[in-house]
């Protein structure tokens, strides 16, 4: 059983309560557990890359420090809290840089080796796609699927956290990722192309310029549909809420009605593992993503969901 | 019309070699090919393209640059890094030059981006995560639209209980020490 250090950032314990509940019902499925890091802080996101650079490596510096001190891999489900902290974790390998961050979060001495290797290239982040992507993860995932999510059409939006900058992330593929898609084509869903895969949703611009948010996503909708896809599927809180949220203010703007549900990619593993849209917690979308799964069905599980997340309290 | 050698910014250029100081990146190489700016999802916002702020940095035109809207509303989507056949990592220049910016109190093109920027760090300072309520309080106040998204984004969000009405706290005496010294960095 793999255990990781769970980092849930500010998102899956807010806006996307719903990617926090699903990732974790389908963790219990597949035998990983998730015990979250105390008293965890926010990682700056873009706020503080874009306005000091001291904020944007020492925010998630100081989480990667109590992350060290577990001694377990990271897992950062949220794309922007991954992302910051692999550009922190590249960055602090500058001994300069390093040492201001390290003075700065002074119990970091303890945690530095005698190898003087720095215990921020120590810990092991991943995002949600690369902790689903092992062989032997991916089988016990088609071994999950009791329900297949049979003549879905899906196209897998995976934005540019999760792929960019290529020589920090690491991705795949830097234009055509298939993580993502090879996922979900496990789950039985028909995985459609589209051009769109690590095209941007305008991230943070949707709190002080709604109206780029509101273009990009027209944008970013009108192409999923143009393929014939039924759903849009991420795993980046900050594109599921520029898609899922604004499909309303998107109508009443360019008054074009899209009614295309975004799912994160664990609530679709959830729907074929078996688990009902309400204990999913799909009704917290504010586009309807619950009619879609009616239309094939989802049969009610009658086994008691088990949550395998707790407060790491040492 | 200017030349350029590489590693030998014209004099007075201080804007160039600042830029490559801090952030170790030369924009000196850019031949104005205009691929960051073909693939900038954000472009038709801006008042000048990506490209024409590496052309104006070539340039020095240091106030240009620092007054434009484009550095507040680069998204950072990184999509110019990866296409520059130069390998300039024009991304990270946005991100150099908006510290620059901050530090040498330019008023900002896109106030309310910066404001927004400022109220989130506001949260994370004083409680150490994100208190969405507070940001969206503040940012509707500060920019005098106290209705904005609230009806058709926020009341949804609140009803499906993915608003926290209280706050979290996190982070501590660390968070303290780590704020103090942004305020000596800038």
């Amino acid at each position: 059983m793999q255990t990781y250090s769970y980092y849930p950032g500010c998102s899956l314990h807010g806006t996307a309560k719903e990617y926090d509940r699903s990732l974790n019902l389908v963790a219990g499925k597949l035998g990983f557990e998730l015990r979250e890091i105390a008293d965890w802080n926010c990682c700056g996101a873009t706020a503080a890359h874009s306005t000091n650079e001291l904020l944007g490596l020492a925010l998630p510096a100081r989480n990667l420090m109590l992350a060290a001190t577990d001694g377990r891999p990271v897992l950062a489900p949220c794309a922007m809290c991954y992302n910051r902290m692999k550009v922190a974790q590249h960055e602090l390998q500058d001994s300069s840089k390093r040492q201001v961050v390290e003075r700065l979060l002074g119990r970091s001495e303890k945690l530095i080796s005698e190898k003087k290797v720095s215990w921020s290239e120590q810990v092991s982040v991943v995002s949600l796609l690369q902790a689903l992507a092992g062989d032997g993860i991916q089988a016990a995932i088609k071994e999950a699927v009791l329900k297949p999510l049979k003549g879905l059409k899906v196209v897998c939006y995976y934005g540019c956290l999760l792929v960019r900058p290529p020589e920090i992330i690491q991705p795949d593929n830097l234009e055509n990722p298939q993580t993502m898609d090879r996922l979900v084509a496990l789950l039985g869903a028909e995985v459609l192309d589209w051009p769109f895969k690590t095209e941007c949703c305008g991230g943070s611009l949707a709190l002080a310029r709604t109206d780029i948010v509101l273009a990009l996503g027209r944008r970013l909708l009108g192409m999923a549909r143009d393929v014939g896809a039924d759903c849009i599927v991420t795993a980046c809180p900050m594109c599921h809420s520029n898609l899922d949220t604004r499909q309303g203010q998107i109508k009443a703007k360019f008054g074009e009605s899209f009614d295309m549900p975004i799912f994160y990619v664990t609530e679709l593993m959830g729907l074929a593992f078996g688990f009902t849209p309400k204990e999913l917690l799909l009704d917290k979308h504010l586009t309807d993503a619950i009619k879609i799964v009616k239309r094939d069905d989802c049969p009610e599980r009658s086994e008691g969901s088990r949550v395998t997340h707790h407060e790491n309290k040492d | 019309m200017v030349t350029f050698k590489a590693d030998q910014p014209i004099a007075g250029n201080a804007l160039l070699s600042r830029i490559r100081d801090r952030s170790g990146v030369r924009v000196h190489d850019c031949y104005q090919c205009g691929k960051c700016s073909a693939g900038c999802p954000v472009a038709q916002f801006m008042d000048l393209m990506p490209r024409q702020i590496m052309r104006a940095i070539q340039l020095g035109q240091t106030d240009l640059v620092l007054r434009s809207s484009t550095i507040w509303l680069c998204a950072s989507c990184h999509t110019c890094s990866v296409r520059c056949p130069m390998e300039i990592d024009v991304a990270r220049v946005m991100d150099c030059l908006r510290h620059i910016a901050r530090a040498e109190r330019i008023p900002p093109a896109e106030k309310n981006i910066v404001l927004s920027h400022e109220l989130f760090l506001e949260s994370v300072k004083r409680l150490g995560r994100l208190y969405e309520v507070g940001l969206v309080a503040g940012l509707n106040l500060g920019t005098l639209k106290p209705f904005a998204n609230v009806s058709d984004v926020g009341l949804p969000l609140f009803v499906r209980g993915k608003l926290n009405l209280l706050p979290t706290r996190a982070g501590g005496v660390d968070l303290k020490r780590i704020f103090a010294e942004k305020k000596r960095d800038r």
